[in-house]
């Protein structure tokens, strides 16, 4: 702090203003890639150059070309293509995991943690057993147990998916519960039903949100993880996991395992950004008065 | 040095903000002095830049704030404004200490009240650790802390209120400061203790010579501590003066409206119970009002307030900031309005009997073995309320007060015990059983930001219990009748749109009230309603309550801390402490004669803000602090504190008898304090 | 406090216990048919050997009997032997761990390292060109999968640039040094053997890299909120009102306070890199758990998953506990509310 000048002033004011629109920028720059995916993903049959299984061995492990934007893979299969329709997959498991298993796990722990008791303990358990296990080993061993495929590789993930958002929604809930305008209803009469979807939850929502726009991005990451392990898709469906699993012996034909980590890069990315700036949207602290 | 020259000389402070929608300028051309040894007091309500202008002295305000042009801030001599970073931190907890309001987020939680205390030594001076520690050990003696050896090693969290404020000031003194800065020092303790701390200030100041800065919106803290008062409103001082003089005859009408806007604790309120409180809120920073600052609100308004006004004298050693009282005449004090003789509510079958109610609530336990730790937050109370009546429900924290109302309203249930609502036992009835009931008892809460859903307009808010209740059978005749609650409480029926963050914490509280009212109940409960307001709104706020009920038939049940201000609106009072019931009597009965020690002290400890009053008081000073609810005494639970306990009091405990007629205490030597 | 102990460690054993349960029904869901995955279509025509085999490794018996022999197992320490490797389970896991242990601390080691003072500068510096690195940082960790980025750092550094070493803990030219502990660094360490130190640590630098790539995003950020929700207590404007300096109101009143929520989230983050490091050890060839679990649940080698199952998740809680009660050394007030 020290006396003003005009200067300091004006460096101060130009810095509030750029970390303004740097904050909703980024926010907004996160949507723009998240929205383009999306459409790349339902245009894919559309805007594909070429058909993704079309094998064609003359054409193997081509570099970038005019022909061939991307490169051809070990099938002579081109890799712009495969990347294309592999959006479809990954961003359909990625976001079908996490919303079923928000909406899961919401319920159960929104419910659980109201009511109290006998219940909270229960679902606090059953999310301890579930936790009790590194993600990834779990859903390997149920992926495995299950068979490969995507629904499969899915439901393994779902198991693994609801707990954290149970446990979040269950210290959401608590923290409102002893709100006094929750109490305000309880002597108004209202049933607890009633108190907890109209009251509670409007005002828990967001940190789920944040919580859940972050998600989709580790989702898709895991998702692409068990395929390259070889417990997701079957070939020759195309998913951008699979399809560095494919590649990663090439490391001279780095293209083929390059391109799809470099879009999974690029949606998660943009799901963090989405997500950041929603938190800070609501977060009250980060608007200063 | 010049015994005379003034210690601290503030000139022409302007403090200003800058945010995203401009700058804000909080404190606007400040000047005082004081000199060495002087108790010096800044009172004003929130947004008046009191606590800026404190926090501007040492420049411990955030990155965003600016000091103006041409502000000088002079100790012994030395402009602190100009000073650069490394030289003023030279002074903070040096020469100059500073003290805050909440003991506890001002202590770090997570390290050892040893390394607190002695950190600050050991920034400014030479000595060693041990000998910092060792003084360290002196000052929490000094401040009053019993085993000092053994407190240093503890934990911020292990420590009650009033013990963290003593190690706070101990932190203060450390280093011998030549002024102390305390910014609203007492306003989280309880009233008891905080007597003990602003005797502990005044020893201080005696003893070592350390002039006092004091922060408060408390008239009655300044009353009791300060020699000199500066009164601030919207950035600027519109008053100076002695504090005895000031607060006997103001000179300004803000001043005017501060005293009588708080219930004085030492006289009978008026039979209307109303305070006089000025409508209307301090102006927004960011845009203040051309001349007199006060002036939209001023009962005393003139032509001449269109200008703005300066700080001139109006007396010898007194200034004021306004036209009106220039010519060195006082205002004029409200008219006395008659006390009536006090009309007893009527009295027959009481709407709501509490009987033997316990609530106990259990701690969490690890292990098996051990027993089972149980807060006794209620033990064994009981009480009748009256239909049409306000019964107040005093006590300190710890007392149950709070729970009580929970448990009336069935929020929580009773451990044991019968809570009587007509021909129901509101403690064991069930969900199917009390739903018709709630129509019929509502309540109001003490934290306005947190009892209206900020997700729900305010139309909304008001219309459920219309629509969930059946009271009304369409939209339109909600919205109607939703008009017509916020009228009842004083808001444009433009304000059913908006949502709650859109209001001040005094509209909020209105909005509660309407809330409240909307299913027609005929017992309120209002806990803690005005505690979170600023004086002014809260006289408000008091004045509604009182106009409310009057207009209505309603039976209240008003829940406070502060004695005065239940003095002012209750016609029968309860005491309460950890859990029991000392007292209970008709207002006028129990300030005129109180029976039980503990209403005594109760009494004595509430300032008052009349210097004269102050000074002339019988003093009970408690000492110790509170027990804790989970192992109360035994016998009678005071007897701890209690300045007459004998061996009796430990051994049998004290059942509410009834002492004169209506007057009930629990004590075995009830009125021979 | 001992008490406290007590119940968390006999809630950890039965926890344990319930997951290996877990584990058996869901091992015993699996369509596959192991018998046909191990001998081969040839032998598993023939029905005397496919029963001998069945009979070899208990298969023919009930479930609830096979379950049994596998719990009276680990109380012997036995837990079982692999189908495909035809060892004991046990000792595969002791082949194996130690690879991934030295792997994982190094890695989280790293991510302390440069994480906690990121974060730290992050938040005190924030808004400025280190706060944007941090963030950066943070985000690409996050973001990037593992498996990838550890193919994107083979073939640049090994593949592009040459400079880094290939796959494997240890070039096959160099001796692997005695074995001590099973970690190569400290063995080298040691025996003296610093050529083999010097390549066994070369080896280590890229999937160290990749693995604490994750770890460290996570740390960075978790650092850098709790420190500026620590900024923002009333205990900071006390403790500058007292005249302490900037540097020892930071790492005095702030760090202890914003330390405590990273260390939660550190164990969490020590024990998946010690269980999860599947990725990173599959395009390294490291032989680690990581490997091992992969290979088993392919080759639907029950004693296998099992065994490794009940290891990884013994370990996991052992970590979360150890975090738990360094979380209450830490925060006082939790320590009271434990020991009461």
């Amino acid at each position: 702090m020290s006396a003003t000048t005009d200067d300091a002033t004006s460096a101060w004011r130009a810095g509030r203003f750029g970390r303004w629109r740097r904050r909703f920028g980024l926010a907004a720059f996160g949507a723009v890639i998240v929205l383009l995916w999306i459409v790349i993903a339902i245009l894919a049959p559309v805007i594909s150059p070429y058909p993704f299984e079309a094998v064609d061995v003359t054409k193997r492990l081509l570099p970038p070309s005019q022909l061939h934007w991307l490169g051809t893979d070990a099938l002579g299969r081109d890799v712009l293509s495969r990347l294309l329709w592999g959006s479809r997959i990954s961003l359909f498991a990625g976001i079908v995991v996490v919303a079923i298993g928000a909406v899961l796990g919401v319920i159960i722990g929104g419910v659980a943690a109201y009511a109290g008791g006998k219940a909270e303990e229960l679902m606090m358990r059953a999310t301890d057993l579930v936790l009790c296990f590194p993600p990834i080993i779990l859903a390997m061993a149920i992926a495995a147990a299950l068979g490969i495929g995507v629904r499969n590789t899915m439901i393994a993930m779902l198991i693994v998916w609801w707990p954290k958002f149970a446990r979040l929604a269950r210290s959401l809930v608590l923290v409102q519960r002893s709100q006094e305008y929750v109490e305000a209803a309880v002597v108004m009469g209202y049933g607890p039903g009633r108190i907890l979807f109209r009251h509670i939850v409007p005002n828990a929502v967001g940190p789920l949100v944040v919580l859940v726009t972050l998600d989709v991005g580790q989702a898709i990451i895991t998702f692409a993880g068990l395929s390259f392990l070889g417990l997701g898709v079957i070939p020759p469906m195309p998913e951008w996991g699979a399809m560095v699993s494919e590649g990663r012996e090439l490391v001279d034909q780095w293209w083929v395992a390059t391109f799809p980590g470099l879009a999974i890069l690029s949606v998660v990315v943009g799901f963090n950004f989405l997500g950041d700036g929603i938190r800070d949207w609501l977060d009250p602290k980060s608007r200063r008065q | 040095m010049n015994e005379t020259a003034p210690l601290l000389e503030v000139r022409n402070l302007r403090t200003e903000f800058l945010t995203d929608a401009g700058p804000v300028r909080a404190v606007e051309g400040v000047s005082f002095e004081m000199k060495a040894g002087e108790t010096v007091g800044i009172v004003g309500e929130s947004g008046s830049g009191k606590s800026v202008t404190a926090l501007s002295i040492l420049r411990l305000l955030a990155d965003n704030a600016r000091l103006g042009e041409g502000s000088r801030i002079a100790f012994r001599g030395q402009d602190l404004a100009t000073l650069d970073e490394d030289e003023i931190r030279k002074l903070r907890g040096g020469e100059i200490a500073m003290i805050f309001q909440d003991p506890l987020t001002s202590l770090n939680p997570v390290l050892r009240i040893s390394k607190q205390l002695v950190e600050g030594m050991l920034a400014h001076g030479k000595q060693s650790q041990a000998e910092a520690l060792k003084h360290g050990i002196d000052l929490l003696a000094r401040m009053g802390i019993n085993a000092p050896e053994r407190a240093v090693a503890g934990y911020p969290h292990e420590f009650s209120g009033g013990m963290r404020q003593r190690v706070m000031l101990a932190m203060g003194f450390a280093n011998n400061p030549s002024l102390l800065i305390a910014d609203e020092p007492t306003t989280a303790l309880d009233v008891t203790i905080q007597a003990q701390i602003l005797d502990l200030l005044k020893t201080l100041n005696r003893e070592f010579g350390t002039a006092v800065l004091l922060i408060s919106h408390d008239l009655g803290v300044i009353a009791n501590v300060c020699e000199r008062v500066l009164v601030m409103y919207a950035g600027e001082v519109v008053e100076e003066g002695p504090a005895e003089s000031l607060l006997a005859d103001p000179r300004h009408p803000y001043t005017w409206a501060l005293l009588n806007a708080v219930p004085r604790l030492d006289q009978e309120p008026p039979a209307d119970k109303r305070l006089t409180a000025i409508e209307g809120m301090p102006p927004d920073p960011s845009q203040p009002p051309s001349g007199c600052r006060f002036r939209p609100r001023c009962p005393f308004a003139v032509e001449k307030c269109g200008e703005h006004p300066h700080l001139l004298p109006v007396e010898d050693g007194r200034r004021a900031r306004c036209w009106v009282t220039q010519a060195g005449e006082s205002l004029l004090k409200p008219a006395a309005p008659a006390t009536a003789a006090a009309t007893a509510p009527e009295s027959g079958q009481p709407i709501l009997s509490l009987r033997n109610v316990v609530k106990h609530y259990p701690l969490r336990r690890d292990a098996f073995f051990a027993p089972r730790r149980v807060v006794h937050a209620v033990d064994g109370v009981d009480l009748d309320i009256r239909r049409g009546e306000t019964i107040g429900l005093v006590g300190e924290s710890g007392s149950g007060k709070s729970t009580i109302a929970r448990l009336i309203t069935r929020i929580q249930k009773p451990t044991s015990g019968s809570i009587r609502f007509g021909d129901v036992d509101l403690a064991t009835a069930d969900r199917r059983v009390l739903r018709p009931l709630r129509r019929r008892i509502q309540m109001i809460f003490q934290d306005p930001y947190a009892s209206l859903n900020p997700r729900m307009t305010v139309g909304q808010i008001l219309s459920e219990p219309l629509r969930f209740h059946r009271l009304v059978r369409s939209q339109a005749e909600a919205n109607r009748r939703v008009g017509e609650l916020l009228d009842m409480v004083g808001l444009p029926t433009r304000a059913a749109e908006r949502y709650p963050h859109e209001f001040s914490g005094g509209q909020r509280q209105r909005i509660g009230t309407a809330r409240a009212l909307a299913v027609e109940p005929e017992l309120i409960i209002a806990d803690e309603p005005i505690s979170a307001l600023d004086v002014n709104i809260r006289a408000q706020i008091i004045n509604l309550f009182v106009g409310l009920q009057q207009r209505l038939g309603l039976t209240f049940l008003f829940i406070a801390h502060d004695l005065a201000v239940v003095r002012q609106v209750s016609d029968r009072i309860v005491v309460l402490y950890l859990g029991k019931v000392m007292e209970v009597a008709a207002a006028r009965d129990l300030f005129a004669e109180p029976l039980h020690p503990y209403t005594k002290s109760l009494i004595s400890a509430a300032p008052i803000p009349d210097v004269a009053v102050e000074r002339q008081r019988e003093r009970i000073r408690l000492t110790g602090e509170p027990p804790s609810p989970v192992a109360p005494p035994s016998g009678c639970r005071f007897r701890t504190r209690c300045p007459i306990a004998q061996g009796i009091c430990a051994e049998i405990e004290p059942p509410l008898t009834e002492h004169r007629p209506g007057h009930r205490a629990a004590c075995h030597f009830s009125g021979q304090m | 406090m001992f008490r406290y102990l007590v119940m968390r460690v006999a809630g950890m054993a039965v926890m344990a216990l319930l997951a290996t349960l877990v584990v058996f029904l869901i091992a015993n869901q699996v369509p596959g048919d192991p018998v046909l995955a191990q001998l081969g279509d040839l032998a598993a025509s023939d029905p005397n050997m496919v029963a001998r085999y069945r009979a070899r490794w208990g298969l023919d018996r009930p479930l609830w009997e096979q379950y049994w022999i596998f719990l009276r197992g680990i109380f012997n320490g036995d837990l079982g032997i692999s189908i495909s490797t035809q060892r004991p389970v046990l000792d595969d896991i002791r082949q194996y761990a130690p690879a991934t242990v030295e792997l994982a601390t190094i890695s989280f080691l790293l991510s302390l390292i440069v994480g906690i003072p990121l974060g730290v500068l992050a938040a005190i510096r924030r808004d400025t060109w280190i706060d944007n690195l941090a963030r950066f940082i943070s985000l690409a960790g996050v973001s990037s999968p593992t498996f990838w980025l550890a193919f994107i750092m083979l073939a640049l550094f090994y593949g592009g640039l040459q400079i880094a070493p290939g796959p494997g803990r240890i070039d096959l030219s160099v001796m692997t040094p005695p074995s001590v502990t099973g970690l190569y660094l400290i063995d080298a360490a040691i025996a003296g053997d610093w050529e083999a130190w010097r390549n066994a640590a070369a080896h280590l630098i890229l999937p160290s890299i990749v693995l604490a790539s994750g770890t460290l995003g996570l740390i960075t950020r978790t650092t850098r909120a709790s420190m500026l929700e620590a900024m923002t207590q009333d205990y900071v404007r006390v403790a500058r009102a007292k005249g302490l300096r900037e540097r020892k109101i930071v790492l005095g009143h702030l760090l202890p306070n914003a330390l405590i929520p990273v260390v939660t989230l550190g164990g969490l983050a020590y024990a998946v890199l010690l269980t999860g490091a599947v990725m990173t050890e599959t395009i390294f060839s490291w032989p680690g758990l990581g490997r091992y679990t992969f290979r088993s649940a392919v080759a639907l080698d029950f004693p296998g998953i099992m065994g490794i199952t009940l290891v990884v998740a013994v370990v996991y809680l052992v970590i979360n506990l150890l975090t738990d009660l360094s979380y209450a050394l830490l925060d006082p007030r939790v320590a009271r509310e434990r020991a009461e």
